[in-house]
C-alpha cells in the first residue's frame, strides 16, 4: 500500500520553499522533511506547518551546506526511510555585488551557495533516486542565471550553475521517470529581496510565486518561470545584441 | 525613506520601513535602528496610531508562523503578523472560531491586541483582548516581557489596547471558541427611529449574540435603520459561498463618495435591505467582513482620503446624544456611507487605553473636505465631550488632547509602561511624544 506523498525541502527556511511546502500540506498531508542550516529557524517553519496539516509527519534535518561529504550522508540517510517522490532544493542568498567584486571570500561563498551547494545536493538525490527510478528533482534558479548583468552577476553565475545544470540532468533522465524541474523566479517579495525593495523594484508576492512553482511541478513542466512573464522578458534579454545590452543599466 | 499611508488616506509622509522577518533577531532590529520605531502590521487603521512619519515602521507581517495549536482546548500560539483570515481559515474546519473579530479579518493578530478591537457581539464576547490567555513583548532596551491575564497583569493591561507604545508584541496565545460551522442564523429588522433602535438592542441582548445596526443618517429625518442580528447555527450542508474579489482599481480624482451618490445609496441601500427584511443562514465571511472582498476600498473616496468618526457615549444619555450627532450631521448637509449604530456590553475593557467601555457606539465616515470637515468633527466632538463619551485611537487622526485625556482616564497609569524607544502619530498628537 501507498503511504503518504513524501517531499523533501532543502533550504526550508526560504520564504518560497516554505510557502510550498504549505501549498502542498494544504492539497494532501504528507510525509515531509525539512532541511536547514539553522535548527531553530527549520523548527519554527516545522512547527508552522504543524499546525496547519496535523495529519502530516513532518521531520527536520539540519546540516552543513557546503561539505560534500555531509550532503551525501544526509540525503543517503533521508532515503533510509523511503523513496522520496519531490524534492525542493530552494537556498540561495543574494549577495551584495560590489562587496564580490572587492571581496573574493564573499565572492567564493556567494557562488558556493547560489550554485555549488543546490547542484550537489541534486546530484545526491539523482543518484538516489536513479536507483528506485522514480521521483522530480526541482531546483530553484533564478531569471538572474539567463544572462550576466553588471549588478548582479556573481548571484547571476551561481544561479547560471543551476541552469546548465539542471539541462544536462534532464538530458541524463530523458528517458526515465525521474523527472527535472528548473524553476526561475523573477524577483520575489521574500526577506532574501528586502534591498530591492528598498530601491524600489516591483517584486512578485511570494504567495503567488510558490502557486505556479507547485503547479508547474505537479504538470512536470521542464523549467518554470515564476510569474510567467519574465519568460517573454528574459526571452528580449537573452538576444538583445550587445550594442544594445550594454547600454542598459541592469 | 518611502511613503506610507493608513487606512484613512489622509496622509503619505515618509517612513524608514524595516521588515521583521525573523523572531529570533527581533530584538536586534528594535535596538540598532534610529529610534524611534513603531510596528506596523496591515495599516487598517484609519488614522495615525499605526503611523510615525520621519521614523522607523517595523513591519511585523513576516512574522506569519502558526506555533502550536491545541485542537482539543482551542488555544493557539502564533506568531504576532499572522492574519485573522489565516486563523479563521484553520479553525474554522476543525470546529473553531476566533471569538472576536472586527468589520475586516485582514489585520494582524498583533494589531488586534494592540487596538483590541471588538465586534457585533461585544455584549457576549467582550473585546478581543478578553480571549488573549498571554503574548510577549520586546522592548527597544532589549527586555522581554511575556504578560497575561494572570502573569504580570498591570503590563497586559497597558498592552491590550496600548497602541503599541509598550514594546513591540511578537506572539501571543489566543483562546477560541467553538462553533459548530461557518454558519450564522441571521435577521435583519428595519428600525423608524432611534427609540425602536434601543428597544430592539435591548430586546435582542438575552438571545442574540450579534447585534449591530446601519443607520440612514440623511433621509428619514435621520433615525431610520436596518437592526442587524445573529446567531451560530448548524443548517447541515451548505454550500460555502465563493469568495470573488473585486479591487478599486485607481484612485478617482475626486470622492465616489459625496452628497448625491450619498443620498441615492442610503435610498437604495435601506429599501433594498428592507424588502430583504426577516431572517436568513449567512455565512460568517459575509456576515462579520462585509467589505473584504472589496479590495482597496478606501480608494472610493479620493486622493484627499477620509475621516472616520467613532465614539462610544454612556447609555444614559446615548439617545440624546446620537440624535444631537445625527442633526449636526445632516445640518452641515454632510452624511455618511458606513454609519453604525451599537450597543456595548454592559463590561469594562482589561487594556488601560481599551475603546469599548458600556454605552452606545456610532461610527462614522466623511470624506475629507479640508476645513469643512475638521469643523463638523470639531462640533461632535463637544457633544462627546459633554456626554463624557471617548473617541477610538484606531480611527482617529485628529481628536484633541483634551478629549483623548477626558476620554481615558487611566492614561496616567498607562504612560509608566510606555517604551521610550516607541512612538507614532498619534501618541506625539495626544500623550506629547
Amino acid at each position: 500500500m501507498k503511504g503518504k506523498r513524501r517531499i523533501v525541502v532543502v533550504g526550508a527556511t526560504s520564504a518560497i520553499a516554505s510557502h510550498c511546502a504549505r501549498l502542498w500540506l494544504e492539497n494532501q498531508p504528507s510525509d515531509l522533511t525539512l532541511v536547514g542550516r539553522n535548527a531553530q529557524r527549520t523548527d519554527r517553519v516545522a512547527s508552522d506547518l504543524k499546525v496547519r496539516s496535523p495529519e502530516s509527519l513532518i521531520r527536520v534535518v539540519c546540516a552543513d551546506f557546503l561539505d560534500p561529504e555531509v550532503i551525501t550522508t544526509t540525503v543517503e540517510n533521508i532515503f533510509q526511510s523511503g523513496d522520496v517522490d519531490i524534492v525542493l532544493i530552494a537556498h540561495g542568498s543574494l549577495p551584495e555585488q560590489v562587496r564580490c567584486q572587492n571581496d573574493l571570500k564573499a565572492c567564493c561563498q556567494a557562488l558556493n551557495i547560489n550554485g555549488v551547494s543546490p547542484v550537489l545536493f541534486a546530484e545526491a538525490f539523482a543518484k538516489q533516486m536513479a536507483k528506485s527510478n522514480h521521483g522530480t528533482i526541482a531546483l530553484i534558479g533564478s531569471v538572474a542565471g539567463d544572462r550576466g548583468r553588471k549588478s548582479n552577476y556573481v548571484y547571476g553565475a551561481g544561479k547560471g550553475l543551476i541552469t546548465r545544470y539542471a539541462q544536462g540532468l534532464q538530458h541524463r533522465f530523458a528517458h526515465s521517470r525521474v523527472k527535472v524541474v528548473l524553476i526561475k523566479p523573477g524577483p520575489t517579495d521574500t526577506p532574501m529581496a528586502a534591498d530591492l525593495k528598498d530601491k524600489g523594484t516591483k517584486l512578485a508576492p511570494v504567495e503567488k510565486v510558490a502557486k505556479e512553482i507547485v503547479e508547474g511541478i505537479e504538470a512536470g513542466r521542464p523549467v518554470i518561470y515564476t510569474p510567467r512573464k519574465w519568460w517573454l522578458i528574459m526571452m528580449v534579454i537573452q538576444h538583445l545584441p550587445a550594442f544594445v545590452f550594454n547600454k542598459l543599466n541592469i | 525613506m518611502k511613503p506610507v499611508s493608513s487606512w484613512g488616506r489622509l496622509s503619505a509622509e515618509p517612513h524608514r520601513v524595516v521588515e521583521l522577518h525573523d523572531p529570533f533577531i527581533v530584538k536586534d532590529f528594535l535596538s540598532h535602528g534610529p529610534l524611534p520605531g513603531l510596528a506596523y502590521g496591515m495599516g487598517r487603521s484609519y488614522g495615525d496610531v499605526c503611523l510615525n512619519p520621519g521614523g522607523t515602521l517595523w513591519v511585523t507581517t513576516r512574522l506569519n508562523h502558526f506555533m502550536a495549536f491545541d485542537d482539543r482546548a482551542g488555544r493557539l500560539v502564533c506568531e504576532a503578523g499572522v492574519l485573522l483570515r489565516d486563523i479563521q481559515r484553520l479553525a474554522v474546519p476543525r470546529g473553531w472560531m476566533l471569538p472576536v473579530t472586527p468589520g475586516t479579518q485582514l489585520v494582524t493578530v498583533g494589531g488586534a491586541i494592540a487596538n483590541d478591537v471588538h465586534t457585533k457581539n461585544h455584549h457576549v464576547m467582550g473585546s478581543f483582548g478578553d480571549h488573549v490567555r498571554n503574548l510577549t513583548l520586546i522592548r527597544t532596551d532589549g527586555e522581554v516581557i511575556r504578560c497575561g491575564p494572570n502573569e504580570r497583569s498591570d503590563w497586559f493591561a497597558a498592552t491590550v489596547g496600548g497602541l503599541g507604545l509598550t514594546g513591540v508584541i511578537i506572539q501571543a496565545e489566543i483562546q477560541l471558541r467553538r462553533v459548530a460551522g461557518p454558519w450564522l442564523e441571521t435577521e435583519i429588522v428595519p428600525y423608524g427611529n432611534l427609540d425602536e433602535f434601543f428597544r430592539l438592542a435591548d430586546d435582542s441582548e438575552a438571545d442574540w449574540e450579534h447585534t449591530v445596526s446601519w443607520i440612514d443618517c440623511i433621509s428619514g429625518g435621520g433615525g431610520r435603520g436596518l437592526f442587524l442580528r445573529g446567531n451560530p447555527t448548524s443548517p447541515g450542508n451548505l454550500p460555502e459561498p465563493k469568495g470573488c474579489n473585486v479591487t478599486v482599481p485607481f484612485v478617482p480624482p475626486f470622492s465616489l463618495v459625496n452628497r448625491l451618490s450619498l443620498r441615492l445609496f442610503n435610498m437604495a441601500y435601506y429599501h433594498a435591505k428592507k424588502r430583504r427584511a426577516g431572517r436568513a443562514v449567512r455565512h460568517y465571511e459575509p456576515f462579520f467582513y462585509p467589505l473584504d472582498n472589496v479590495l482597496e476600498w478606501n480608494r472610493m473616496y479620493g486622493p484627499k482620503g477620509f475621516f472616520q468618526y467613532q465614539c462610544v457615549v454612556p447609555r444614559k444619555v446615548g439617545k440624546i446624544a446620537i440624535q444631537t450627532i445625527l442633526k449636526e450631521i445632516s445640518r452641515s448637509g454632510d452624511g455618511s456611507f458606513l454609519a453604525v449604530l451599537k450597543t456595548l456590553g454592559n463590561r469594562q475593557s482589561i487594556g488601560m487605553l481599551s475603546f469599548p467601555q458600556p454605552g452606545v457606539t456610532l461610527a462614522l465616515d466623511f470624506p475629507n473636505k479640508g476645513t469643512h470637515t475638521y469643523k463638523l468633527l470639531e462640533r461632535l466632538d463637544a457633544i462627546v465631550y459633554e456626554a463624557k463619551g471617548r473617541l477610538y485611537p484606531a480611527k482617529d487622526s485628529r481628536m484633541p488632547k483634551q478629549l483623548f485625556e477626558l476620554g481615558y482616564p487611566r492614561l496616567k497609569e498607562f504612560l509608566k509602561y510606555r517604551d521610550p524607544g516607541i512612538s507614532s502619530g498619534f501618541s506625539r498628537r495626544v500623550m506629547g511624544g
